[in-house]
C-alpha cells in the first residue's frame, strides 16, 4: 500500500531483530515465500497491520512482526523478505534464512503463487528440509483462474506431506482457513509425517550420512541435521558464522575430541571426490535436485486447461509491455507518466493547501487570546505563536497535500507492477554507469524517503553498486524537499496556477528539475565507479511480474491517511522544535543585532558566490534534521528582519522574498541547491547502520553538497555573465 | 561444426531449450534459484528500448537478464512459438 510510517523516516532504520511476544505462550509464525507473491498482504490480512506492499521484488527488506489472534492461540507473525532461495547470497535472502534457520519459529507460513507454483516450490521444499512444521498457502488464485491454470490442492498436500491452503490473500475472508490451519499445526506437530524431500543421490546421501551423527551432538535438535551436515559439505561461510554466534561456540573449535568435525567433513568430501563430485558440482547437483523434484510434484497438479486462452491473457500483459518498454514509447512514457503524476500534484495541491492555511493561522488569534486568558507573559505568548505554532502551520499547509496528493497516485503505479518496468529500462544506462538497473526501484522509494531507499539499497547484490546506490540516493527529492520545489516553482514561475497553461509548465518545469537530479544520479555514479569505488557491473536478474489491477479506493484511503500521519508527526517532532530555535535565534540579540542575523551575514558571501544568501544557507543547514522546514526558516528569518507581511498565501510570500533580494535566479539556485545538498540527519544515521562505516557515510555526505554547490556556482556565474 | 547457441540468439517469440549453463559463482546459482536449469524451456518474450536487457519467460515468470549474462547459457535449438491467427 505504499512506503508506509512505519518504513520510512526513523523507522527505516531497523534495529536488531528481537520477537516481541506478548505473552510467553506466543507461537512464532514466520511469512516465508519467494519475492512478490504477496507475503505482506498476507501478513497485512492476519494482523491489521499495515505493511509496506506493492507489485515488486523486493519490497520487503527486513523482517516486520505482528500479533494476531486465533480463536485457540494467539501469534507473533513475522513478515521476511521474499527469497528464491534459501541458498543465496544478497543481504535480503540472507535476512530470510538466517529467520527461518534460527529464528526458532513455531511454524513457517510459504506462501506460493498460484501462476508458476513449481518454482515457488523449489523455496517450499528447501524450507521442508529446515523445518518439518510447514503450510503451503497458495495465493493469487483468482490470477490462476483468470489464466485458466487449475491446481489440485489436494493432490499437492498430498504428495507434500503438509497442509496446503488456497487463498486469494487480498480478501480477508480466506485467510481464516488459513488461521485455522495454523491451529491445527500448533495442535499436532508433524514430527512424523512423511515429508517430500529431494533426493540428492545415492553418494551425496550418504557423504550427510558420514557427517550427520556429528552435527547432531553439535547442534542438537534444534537445527535439523541433515539439512545443516548438507550445508556443512557445501561449506556456506556466512551460514557458518551465523550458526556459531547461534550457537555461541565455534563450531570448528571442538578440539577436545578425537571426532573433530572438520576431519569427518574432509572424510566425506574425499568420499565424494572419490565418487567424481566436486563441491561445486554438488551445489549444482543440489540445487537441480530440488527442481527436479518441485517439477515431479507438480505433474498433475498444475493443470491449464485450454492452452490457448492462458496464452492470450499473457499476450495483453505482453502487449502493456509493448507500449511501455519498447525501442520508441519506452522512454517517452516513462517521462509522461511521471509529468502527469506532478501534474495532477501541483494543480490537485492548491485548494486543500489553501483551504488547510486559512484554517491553521485563523487559528492564531484564538491561540494567543487563550494564552493571554490564562495569563501566560507576552514572551512566551511569542515564543509560541510566532515561533512554534507558525512554523508547525507552516509545514503543515505548504507539505501536506501535494504529499497527500503525490503518494496516493505513486502507490498506484507501483501496485500495478510498473515500477520493475522503469527498473528494466534504466538498466542498460546503469551498466553504462558501470551500476545496477536496480538502483531505479530504489530511487523510487528515495521519492517517498531517501532513508527507506538506503535500506531498499539491499536489494541490490554487488556490494560495490549498493554503495553507489546508496550515495547516490539523495539525489532523488524526497517527500521533504518535493514540496520546497513546488512552492518555488508556483511563487516564481507560474503567476496563477489555476489556468490549465501554467499548471501544464510548472509541472513541466518540476519534471525537469526530477529528470535533472536522475541525469545527476548517471553522472555521479558514473564518476564514483571510475574513481573510488572502480569496478565492472555484475550480473542481474530482475522478475517482472504481471501487471495487476490496483485496489484503487484501498490504496487512496490507506495512503492519504498514512501520509497525513508522517507529516503530521515529523512537524511536531521536528518543525516545533525548530520553531523555537529559529524564534530564539531571531530574537536574542548580540551587540548591535539578533543571532540569526550575525549568522546569516557570516554565511552571506559565501552564500552570494552561489547564489544564494545567508539567511538561505543558514535554513538548509538547520534543516539539516528535516528538510520540511526549510522554507518555514526562510520566511521566518525575513520576517524578523522588519518587513512584517500576511503570510498565508502563495504571493504575500513571494512579495517577502523579493523585498529580500531573489530573483528567479535565486529561486533556480534555491532548487538546485534543495535538490543536491547533504542529506538529512536520519537519512545520514540509515546510511551509517547501511554501511557500517563512517568513511561511506562522509563519502554520501560531501558527494551531493560538492554537487550542489558547484552547480550553483557556474549557473550563478553564467547568468551574472550574461545578466 | 554448427555455431553454439547461446540465449541471445533467441528472439522475442522464439522459445529454446537450455543445454548448458556455463555461468559461474553467485549467477549460477541464481538462475538455478530461479528454476533456470538444463532442459528448462525458456521463452524471450521481448527486449528493453535499448536492446539490453531481454525479458524471458521462465516458468511461468518473467525475468529480465543482461546480454553478458545470456551469453553463459546455452541453448540446443530454436522454434518460432506458433501465433494463434
Amino acid at each position: 500500500m505504499g512506503l508506509t510510517n512505519n518504513s520510512v523516516g526513523i523507522n527505516a532504520i531497523d534495529s536488531e531483530f528481537i520477537i516481541k511476544k506478548h505473552s510467553p505462550s506466543d507461537k512464532v509464525i514466520a511469512i516465508a515465500g519467494n519475492p512478490n507473491v504477496g507475503k505482506s498482504t498476507v501478513f497485512n490480512g492476519l494482523t491489521g497491520m499495515n505493511q509496506h506492499t506493492g507489485n515488486w521484488t523486493g519490497k520487503t527488506v527486513t523482517n516486520a512482526q505482528g500479533f494476531c489472534k486465533s480463536e485457540k492461540y494467539s501469534y507473533v507473525m513475522v513478515d521476511i523478505p521474499g527469497a528464491y532461495s534459501l541458498m543465496s547470497e544478497s543481504p535480503d535472502e540472507k535476512t530470510a534464512r538466517n529467520f527461518i534457520c534460527f529464528g526458532e519459529p513455531d511454524a513457517v507460513v510459504v506462501v506460493c503463487d498460484a501462476t508458476c507454483i513449481e518454482r515457488n516450490l523449489n523455496l517450499a521444499l528447501q524450507i521442508m528440509e529446515i523445518s518439518e512444521n510447514v503450510i503451503i498457502c497458495v495465493n493469487l488464485l483468482d490470477e490462476a483462474e483468470r489464466k485458466n491454470i487449475k491446481i489440485d490442492l489436494n493432490l499437492l498436500s498430498e504428495r507434500l506431506g503438509v497442509p496446503v491452503i488456497g487463498i486469494v490473500a487480498r480478501k480477508k475472508k480466506s485467510l481464516k482457513s488459513l488461521l485455522y490451519s495454523i491451529d491445527c499445526l500448533i495442535d499436532n506437530s508433524q514430527k512424523n509425517k512423511k515429508i517430500a524431500k529431494a533426493d540428492y543421490g545415492d553418494t551425496i546421501e550418504s557423504a550427510i550420512e558420514i557427517i550427520e551423527p556429528e552435527v547432531k551432538k553439535i547442534a542438537g535438535e534444534k537445527i535439523n541435521s541433515r539439512w545443516l551436515s548438507l550445508k556443512l559439505l557445501d561449506y556456506d561461510k556466512s551460514l557458518i558464522d551465523e550458526l556459531n554466534s547461534y550457537l555461541k561456540k565455534d563450531i570448528f573449535s571442538n578440539s577436545d575430541t578425537d571426532d573433530n568435525i572438520l576431519k569427518i567433513i574432509d572424510t566425506a568430501k574425499k568420499y565424494l571426490s572419490e565418487n567424481n563430485i566436486s563441491i561445486e558440482n554438488l551445489k549444482d547437483i543440489i540445487a537441480s535436485s530440488i527442481v527436479k523434484k518441485a517439477e515431479e510434484i507438480c505433474d498433475g497438479v498444475v493443470t491449464s486447461e485450454n492452452k490457448s486462452e492462458r496464452k492470450n491473457f499473457s499476450i495483453s500483459d505482453r502487449s502493456i509491455d509493448r507500449i511501455l518498454t519498447s525501442r520508441i514509447t519506452g522512454y517517452p512514457v516513462m517521462i509522461l507518466m511521471l509529468a502527469v503524476i506532478l501534474w495532477i500534484t501541483i494543480t490537485g495541491a492548491n485548494y486543500p493547501s489553501q483551504i488547510i492555511s486559512d484554517l491553521l493561522f485563523g487559528f492564531e488569534i484564538p491561540l494567543t487570546h487563550f494564552l493571554e486568558t490564562i495569563g501566560a507573559p507576552t514572551l512566551i505568548i511569542e515564543m509560541v505563536v510566532f515561533g512554534i505554532y507558525r512554523v508547525l502551520a507552516w509545514v503543515v499547509s505548504v507539505m501536506l497535500p501535494p504529499m497527500a496528493i503525490f503518494f496516493p497516485l505513486f502507490t498506484l503505479l507501483e501496485d500495478s507492477g510498473y515500477l520493475p518496468r522503469v527498473a528494466y529500462n534504466l538498466d542498460k544506462p546503469f551498466k553504462k554507469c558501470c551500476a545496477c538497473g536496480k538502483q531505479a526501484l530504489t530511487m523510487c522509494m528515495g521519492f517517498g524517503c531517501n532513508a527507506a531507499g538506503i535500506v531498499g539499497c539491499r536489494i541490490i547484490d554487488s556490494p560495490r553498486e549498493r554503495l553507489i546506490a546508496i550515495i547516490t540516493n539523495n539525489f532523488v527529492p524526497c517527500n521533504g524537499r518535493f514540496p520546497i520545489l513546488i512552492a518555488v516553482i508556483s511563487m516564481f514561475f507560474t503567476y496563477d496556477s489555476v489556468s490549465l497553461s501554467t499548471s501544464l509548465i510548472s509541472s513541466l518545469l518540476l519534471t525537469s528539475v526530477v529528470v535533472f537530479g536522475i541525469i545527476m544520479t548517471f553522472v555521479v555514479s558514473k564518476v564514483l565507479s571510475k574513481t573510488i569505488l572502480k569496478g565492472v557491473p555484475s550480473s542481474f536478474t530482475l522478475e517482472l511480474p504481471p501487471y495487476r489491477k490496483p485496489q484503487i479506493g484501498k490504496v487512496i484511503v490507506r495512503s492519504i491517511f498514512d501520509r497525513t500521519l508522517f507529516v503530521l508527526g515529523r512537524a511536531v517532532a521536528v518543525a516545533a522544535p525548530a520553531g523555537l530555535i529559529i524564534w530564539l535565534m531571531a530574537n536574542i540579540t548580540i551587540g548591535d543585532c539578533s543571532i540569526l542575523k550575525h549568522c546569516s551575514e557570516f554565511l552571506d558571501p559565501f552564500a552570494k558566490l552561489i547564489g544564494l544568501d545567508g539567511v538561505i544557507l543558514i535554513a538548509f543547514i538547520l534543516g539539516f534534521p528535516a528538510n520540511e522546514i526549510v522554507i518555514p526558516i526562510i520566511i521566518m528569518a525575513y520576517m524578523s528582519q522588519g518587513t512584517i507581511t500576511q503570510t498565508d498565501d502563495l504571493l504575500s510570500i513571494k512579495q517577502l522574498l523579493v523585498d529580500n533580494g531573489w530573483t528567479w535566479v535565486t529561486a533556480v539556485n534555491v532548487m538546485i541547491f534543495s535538490l543536491m545538498h547533504w542529506p538529512c540527519s536520519t537519512t545520514l544515521m540509515t546510511i551509517k547502520k547501511e554501511t557500517a562505516s563512517l568513511k561511506w557515510t562522509a563519502v554520501s555526505f560531501i558527494v551531493p553538497a560538492i554537487c550542489g554547490i558547484v552547480i550553483c556556482f557556474i549557473f550563478t556565474s553564467v547568468t551574472r555573465f550574461f545578466i | 561444426m554448427e555455431k553454439t547457441l547461446t540465449l541471445n540468439d533467441v528472439n522475442p517469440g522464439q522459445t529454446a531449450i537450455v543445454k548448458e549453463i556455463l555461468s559461474k559463482g553467485s549467477m549460477r546459482r541464481r538462475l538455478l534459484d530461479i528454476g533456470l536449469t538444463e532442459n528448462t524451456k525458456i521463452e524471450c518474450v521481448g527486449r528493453s528500448p535499448l536492446g539490453d536487457p531481454c525479458a524471458f519467460l521462465i516458468r511461468g515468470a518473467v525475468i529480465a537478464l543482461r546480454c553478458e549474462d545470456c551469453n553463459d547459457i546455452l541453448i540446443y535449438n530454436r522454434t518460432d512459438k506458433v501465433r494463434r491467427v
